[in-house]
C-alpha cells in the first residue's frame, strides 16, 4: 500500500540540506569538499550547482577554524551547517565544540545561544581502519550543552535536520557510514519528526534491545532471528543520544524486564554504559536478568575485514548475548 | 596615511583616562583578590592599557570584540558597565554573566563583547565567524580579535590567518605581545619572533606598532579599520607591550629580571601619555589628580555595587546550558536583526 519515494540515507540526507537552503536564507554548508567534490560521502553532490559557492562553501583543511568559524557565525546571526569529514577528524575541532560551542551559553550567562548544526560521519565496517573508524557519539553525549542526534532511519536523516536547525543549542548529527547506501521507501506519511523522543522500532515482550545509529539494522536483525524462535525482542532506537529519553528505555524495559544495550563505542565508559547505569538506578527492581552489553572490542579498529567485523557489534553478538540473558543456548 | 584621527586634548584626555581607568579598576581588583572577595584566575593587564584603549577608540556600536582571559582592559575600553564588570568578578547575579564566567570570561551581548577566552587561541575561529556572519549578511561590521604572542604557536593561529584572508574577512587581528607567554619568553616558543611577518606569508596586510603609545596604537587601527571597512580584507596589529606585574596571581615570576621589568616601567603607557601632554601644556595642573578622584569615585560605586548584590540561586545552576531561544537575536540592532 505504501507509495513512498524509493531512495537511499545518503539521499535523505542531501535532501535534507537542499530543503534548509531553499527555506532559510541564514542557512549554508560548510566543511571540507562539500562543494566541488561534493561531499567526502557524496552526501552534497550537486548542491554548489543549485546554490552557489557562497552557500555551499568549501574550506581548508582546518577543522578548528572552520567549526569554530561556524559557532561565531551562529552567533552572528546565521544558520550553519558544518560538515567534519569523519569523526576522528572532529577530534581536531574539539575545542571549538566544547570549549566555545558547550560552553558559552551558559559561560555567559545566557547572553548568547549557538544555533549551529554540525554533521559528521562516524563508525566502522568498511575498513577505513583506527583513524576513520571508530563510534565517539559516546563522548559528544558526555558533554553538557550539546545535543547529540543519530539518525538510523530514512525519515530521521530527512526530517531531523529542520528541527536541529531550528534549534537554539549546538546539535551534533552522527550519520553512520554503514547506513548511506541504506535503500528503501520514504514513508510518505511522514513530514516531520521530532528530536527529543527514542523510537521503539519493533514491539516485543521478552527483552529490550537498546541500540542506535549504525547498529540499528543489525539489532534489528537480530530481533528478527531471535523471533524465529519464539523470543520476541523489543528494539529501542534511542535516535537522540543526548539528552537521552529515559522515560522510553525505562518503559520498554519495565515491561520486558531484560535489556541488553547494542554500541558501537568501546565499552568501557560508553553511552551503553551510561544507559544500563540509568537502568540500574531506576528499574533495578523491574529487572529478572542482569544487564547485558554488546559494544566494540577494545582495540583500535583494525583494517582487515575478519579483524573489523569481530571487532564490531554483530547480529550474531547480539544473539548470543540475549541467549545468556534468557539461559538459552550457548 | 589617509586615515586621520582627531588628536584634540578632549581626545587625548579621553584616552589617558581610559587606561588610568583600568589601571585603577585592576589595582582595586588586587586588594580584593587579597581580600579573598574575587578568587579564581586573576589576569591583569597592567602596562598594556594603551593596546585596548587605542584599538577600541576606532570601533563602532556594531563591532564585534573578541578577547582572551586577560580583558578587563578591553571589557572596560569596549564600554560594559564596571558595576556589572566588578559584580562579576564577585561572582553575582548582577555581573555581565552571573557569577558564571569570572574574571576570565566576561561577556556582553549588548556591546558585542563574545569573551573573554581562556583557551589560547581559541577566540580567533569564532572571530572569523562572526566576520563571516556579518560578511555574509551585507553588515559594515568588523570583529576585532585580539590575543597574545603565545596564540601564534597555536595552530588555530595559522588556521584563522589563513582563512581569514583566502574569504577576506572583515576581522582587526590584535597581538598583544607582551612577549611572554606566561614564563616562555617569546625567543624559546618561536623560531620566527618577528610576528607580523607570519601574518604576511598569509598575504595579510600586518604591521608592527610601539604598544605603550596610545596615540601610535590608535592611528595604527584607524589605518587598519579603513582599510578593512572598503573591503579589503583582514589586518593585522602587532602591538608591542609588556606586563608589568606577574601572569597571574600565582606567579613569581622566576623568568625574567628585575631590571627588565622596571625598564619597561619607564615606557609605562600612562606616563608617556601624560608626561607629553603637561609638555605640551595638554594636561593642566591638578586635572590628572581630578580625573583619578573621578575614576575612583566610579570604582567604589562599582564595588558598593557589586558587594551588596546577590547570588545566582542555586536552584538556577544549570539553567542556560540547553537555551531556549537566541537571545542576542532579540537585541535592538542586534546580531541578526
Amino acid at each position: 500500500m505504501s507509495t513512498g519515494v524509493r531512495t537511499t540515507y545518503r539521499e535523505c540526507c542531501k535532501q535534507a540540506i537542499r530543503a534548509a537552503l531553499l527555506a532559510d536564507p541564514r542557512v549554508f554548508l560548510m566543511g571540507e569538499d562539500v562543494g566541488r567534490y561534493g561531499g567526502c560521502y557524496a552526501v552534497s553532490k550537486g548542491l554548489l550547482e543549485e546554490f552557489g559557492p557562497e552557500r555551499i562553501r568549501d574550506t581548508p583543511l582546518s577543522e578548528s577554524a572552520f567549526v569554530g568559524a561556524g559557532i561565531g557565525a551562529a552567533i552572528a546571526g546565521m544558520r550553519p551547517i558544518v560538515e567534519i569529514m569523519t569523526v576522528n577528524f572532529s577530534l581536531l575541532a574539539l575545542d571549538q565544540i566544547l570549549n566555545n560551542a558547550a560552553t558559552i551559553p551558559h559561560m555567559s550567562g545566557g547572553q548568547f545561544a549557538i544555533p549551529l548544526v554540525i554533521r559528521m560521519a562516524t563508525g566502522g565496517g568498511r575498513q577505513l581502519a583506527a583513524q576513520h573508524s571508530h563510534s565517539l557519539e559516546g563522548w559528544y553525549a558526555h558533554i553538557p550543552g550539546l545535543k547529540i542526534l543519530a539518525p538510523a532511519t530514512l525519515e530521521d536523516a530527512r526530517y531531523m535536520l529542520a528541527p536541529a536547525l531550528l534549534d537554539p543549542n549546538p546539535v551534533i548529527i552522527f550519520e553512520h557510514i554503514m547506513l548511506y547506501n541504506m535503500e528503501g521507501e520514504l514513508d510518505p506519511s511522514v513530514s516531520s519528526v521530532d528530536i527529543e523522543k527514542a523510537a521503539v522500532r519493533r514491539p516485543g515482550r521478552d527483552v529490550t534491545l537498546v541500540t542506535y545509529g549504525g547498529s540499528l539494522p543489525k539489532t534489528l536483525e537480530a530481533a528478527r532471528e531471535l523471533a524465529g524462535e519464539g523470543i520476541e525482542a523489543e528494539v529501542v532506537d534511542l535516535r537522540v543520544l543526548r539528552p537521552l529519553d529515559e522515560e522510553t528505555i525505562l518503559a520498554s524495559v519495565r515491561r520486558t524486564r531484560r535489556a541488553v544495550i547494542v554500541d558501537e563505542g568501546w565499552c568501557s565508559g560508553s553511552l551503553a554504559a551510561e544507559i544500563g547505569m540509568r537502568i540500574a538506578e531506576k528499574a533495578f527492581f523491574d529487572l529478572d536478568a542482569p544487564l547485558r552489553r554488546v559494544c566494540s572490542r577494545e582495540v583500535p579498529m583494525p583494517y582487515a575485514a575478519h579483524l573489523e567485523q569481530a571487532a564490531l557489534p554483530s547480529r550474531e553478538r547480539i544473539v548470543a548475548a540475549v541467549h545468556e540473558l534468557l539461559g538459552r543456548g550457548g | 596615511m589617509s586615515a586621520k584621527i582627531r588628536l584634540d586634548r578632549p581626545r587625548l584626555l579621553e584616552l589617558l583616562r581610559g587606561m588610568i581607568r583600568i589601571r585603577r579598576f585592576e589595582a582595586k581588583c588586587v586588594e580584593l583578590y587579597q581580600a579573598q572577595k574575587i578568587r579564581g584566575f586573576l589576569h591583569l593587564y597592567d602596562g598594556e592599557e594603551a593596546v585596548s584603549v587605542g584599538v577600541l577608540a576606532v570601533l563602532r556600536p556594531e563591532d564585534w570584540v573578541v578577547a582572551t582571559y586577560r580583558e578587563h582592559g578591553q571589557a572596560l575600553a569596549r564600554g560594559i558597565s564596571m558595576r556589572s564588570l566588578m559584580a562579576e568578578m564577585l561572582g553575582k547575579r548582577e555581573g555581565c554573566c552571573r557569577g558564571r564566567g569570572g574574571s576570565m570570561h566576561i561577556f556582553d551581548a549588548q556591546t558585542r563583547f563574545l569573551g573573554g577566552n581562556a583557551i589560547v587561541g581559541g577566540g580567533l575561529p569564532l572571530a572569523v565567524g562572526t566576520a563571516l556572519a556579518d560578511k555574509m549578511q551585507g553588515r559594515p561590521a568588523l570583529t576585532c580579535c585580539f590575543f597574545g604572542e603565545g596564540a601564534v604557536d597555536e595552530g588555530e593561529f595559522h588556521e584563522c590567518m589563513n582563512l581569514a584572508e583566502l574569504w577576506r574577512l572583515p576581522v582587526l587581528f590584535v597581538c598583544e605581545n607582551n612577549l611572554y607567554a606566561m614564563g616562555t619568553p617569546i625567543e624559546i616558543a618561536e623560531a620566527e619572533t618577528d610576528i607580523a611577518k607570519k601574518a604576511r606569508c598569509y598575504r595579510m596586510p600586518a604591521e608592527a606598532v610601539d604598544g605603550m603609545d596610545v596615540v601610535a596604537v590608535e592611528a595604527a587601527a584607524a589605518r587598519a579599520v579603513e582599510r578593512i571597512r572598503a573591503g579589503e580584507g583582514p589586518y593585522f596589529l602587532e602591538c608591542r607591550t609588556y606586563r608589568f606585574r606577574a601572569h597571574s596571581m600565582f606567579d613569581a615570576q622566576l623568568y625574567r629580571s628585575k631590571e627588565e621589568v622596571e625598564a619597561w616601567r619607564r615606557r609605562d603607557p600612562i606616563e608617556l601619555l601624560a608626561r607629553w601632554m603637561s609638555e605640551n601644556g595638554l594636561l593642566h595642573p591638578g586635572e590628572r589628580e581630578r580625573m583619578e578622584a573621578e575614576i575612583d569615585r566610579e570604582i567604589d560605586d562599582a564595588v558598593a555595587y557589586a558587594e551588596a548584590g546577590t547570588l545566582e540561586p542555586v536552584e538556577e545552576l544549570e539553567r542556560f546550558v540547553l537555551m531556549d531561544e537566541v537571545p542576542q537575536e532579540r537585541i535592538p540592532g542586534g546580531a541578526g536583526a
